[in-house]
């Protein structure tokens, strides 16, 4: 903390009164940046890992366990192997959205962990409008694709894109309504506020805080928002975005080396993303489970993790045990079945909290 | 020159050049990336001026979803240029009035100061707590609800409208009722059959 004082000053009397402060700041936020952006790649490469060794363990399998201990050097092998192979840019291709397009899919899962609170107090950005924040960004992500697509000149890639962009606009609102009815049982959008709002009610005062959640009564949406999840990051069973065995790699086809490698790291960033805000809208963030002396002992941070890691887990397992959906079953799952859900109990809700019974003032 | 107008100037920049491009680029995938810079820097701006819900829902909206479907039509249509090019003249009359019009209210935005708008206080700091979408909200959900609504119901009309435009029954089209797939049992499709097995000869 003193050090970090006496950087400030040094920047300020350096500097001069305005743009010392401006330059402290500046340095401040990108050095947060790393701090989050760097501990997240590495939980991205080690869920590459535990997805093989996990669905190895589902399918009677070992998993890879040749690279160091446990296979435990496995991703910084595979990283380095992409690192170092050669980025073709197809000749007939549009070379700067070519380029630019992994980029564009990476970004916005990055840029929202900016609201997403760690612990108390421990959050980058402590924004009113946190929600929204994040679906404009987890919206974006579908430009990587579509661009992907569209700039790599082959008919595979074209198609991928083009399954992408419907598929990605209806899950979309399913999600958004989902997160509606939290916003409305939290009365707020801010994401701290809502971890807190959920460690309060009947159970929690008798030491129960995981029957205070959202997750017990929201339970449809719940299923909706892990589900719209899934189709959201083109995940199995929803991955006709990638369809190997129809379109080869869909928006990927035409990409090599570390080009390739980013859509994976943007795509794991992603299902991170998505396991975290479960964690944090549905199972009370960084909140124990239990609110007396062993569980209140863990730091809240690591309630956190647990949580993130057991809902990813999740979309292994649904990823291990499911076949791919078919095209239009998807599209009428999105609209015709989990639209409807959600607008049903966004009703209900309202109506609930008109009620003497509202269980959330 | 303080900092506010530096981070301004640099997104105003941007928007203007994506905006140029947007009429000015061949291709009409790029004018329709470029039309997305421009509302994500529009975004921007509006940021700096604290309205961060109208922001959010621009690009949430706009970029999230409106510019993805546009982009899907554009890629899938193959836009011959010298057709759309054709009637350039025949609208010309029409756009130039319209872009007269829109220079006209620019001019009464930045020229206020010669309609007595010093008269009018500035509105004061409402300080870090403020929340713009709530106070949004609660204006849109009480003093103006009935408005708010009819709108609503305007959209709604506009929707169903469209879907019923465009969608057209083809008599050959197999439909499958996934509600009958999924109830079908073993006994509606296989039927075991008892045989005796044959005897060599």
């Amino acid at each position: 903390m003193e050090l970090v004082q006496a950087f400030e000053n040094y920047l300020v009397s350096g500097l001069g009164a305005p743009w010392g402060a401006y330059a402290f700041t500046v340095i401040k936020t990108l050095v947060l940046i790393l701090c989050i952006v760097l501990p997240l790649l590495g939980c991205v490469a080690y869920l590459t890992l535990w997805e093989r060794k996990f669905i190895g363990w589902i399918q009677i399998r070992i998993g890879p366990n040749r690279v160091g201990p446990l296979g435990l050097f496995q991703p910084i092998a595979d990283g380095l192997k992409a690192l170092v192979k050669e980025l073709i840019v197809p000749s007939g291709s549009n070379k700067f959205l070519f380029v630019i397009a992994p980029m564009l899919a990476l970004a916005p899962a990055l840029a929202a962990w900016a609201v997403i609170p760690f612990s108390p107090e421990v959050v980058l950005a402590d924004v009113n409008a946190g929600i929204l924040y994040l679906l404009a960004m987890t919206s974006m992500g579908v430009y990587g694709v579509i661009i992907a697509g569209w700039a790599s000149n082959s008919k595979y890639a074209f198609l991928g894109a083009m399954r992408s962009a419907a598929q990605i606009v209806a899950y979309e609102i399913a999600m958004g309504f989902a997160l509606v009815c939290v916003l409305m049982v939290s009365h707020s959008l801010n994401l701290s506020d809502i971890v807190n709002g959920q460690g309060k009610g009947m159970f929690a005062d008798q030491g129960l805080n995981f029957l205070s959640w959202n997750w017990l009564p929201l339970l449809p949406m719940v299923v909706v928002y892990f589900i719209s999840g899934v189709a959201e990051t083109n995940r199995a069973p929803f991955d006709v975005v990638e369809g190997e065995s129809e379109i080869v790699a869909g928006h990927m086809v035409e990409y090599s080396g570390m080009g390739f490698a980013t859509f994976f790291l943007a795509e794991y960033a992603n299902m991170i993303l998505i396991s975290t805000l479960t964690a944090i809208m549905f199972f009370g963030g960084w909140a124990s489970p239990l609110g007396f002396a062993p569980f209140t002992l863990v730091p809240p941070f690591l309630w956190l993790f647990v949580k993130m890691v057991f809902v990813v887990t999740l979309f292994l397992w649904l990823r291990a045990s499911f076949p791919r959906y078919r095209y239009d079953q998807i599209m009428r799952l999105g609209w015709k079945v989990f639209i409807p859900i959600t607008i049903v109990w966004l009703v209900l809700i309202g109506a609930w909290m008109q009620t003497p019974w509202n269980i959330w003032k | 020159m303080n900092i506010e107008k530096i981070v301004f100037l640099g997104f105003a920049a941007i928007m203007l050049f994506a905006a140029l491009r947007v009429i000015t680029s061949r291709n009409p995938v790029h004018s329709a990336l470029f039309l997305v810079l421009s509302f994500f820097t529009a975004a921007a701006i509006w940021m700096l001026l604290r309205a961060e819900f109208l922001a959010i829902v621009l690009v949430l909206v706009y970029v999230g979803a409106v510019m993805v479907l546009f982009l899907f039509v554009v890629m899938m249509l193959d836009i011959n240029l010298d057709r759309l090019r054709e009637g350039f003249w025949s609208y010309l009359p029409l756009g130039a009035t319209i872009a007269l019009l829109m220079i006209l209210e620019m001019v009464l935005v930045l020229g206020g100061r010669y309609f007595r708008l010093q008269s009018v206080p500035v509105p004061a700091d409402p300080g870090a707590s403020y929340s713009n979408t709530r106070e949004l909200g609660r204006l849109l959900y009480t003093d103006y609800v009935y408005p708010f609504e009819l709108a609503a119901v305007v959209l709604l009309v506009a929707i169903i409208a469209a879907i019923a435009l465009t969608m057209r029954k083809r008599k050959d089209t197999k439909y499958q009722n996934p509600a009958k797939q999924v109830s079908v049992r073993r006994a509606d499709r296989v039927r075991l059959v008892s045989m005796p097995s044959e005897k060599k000869d």
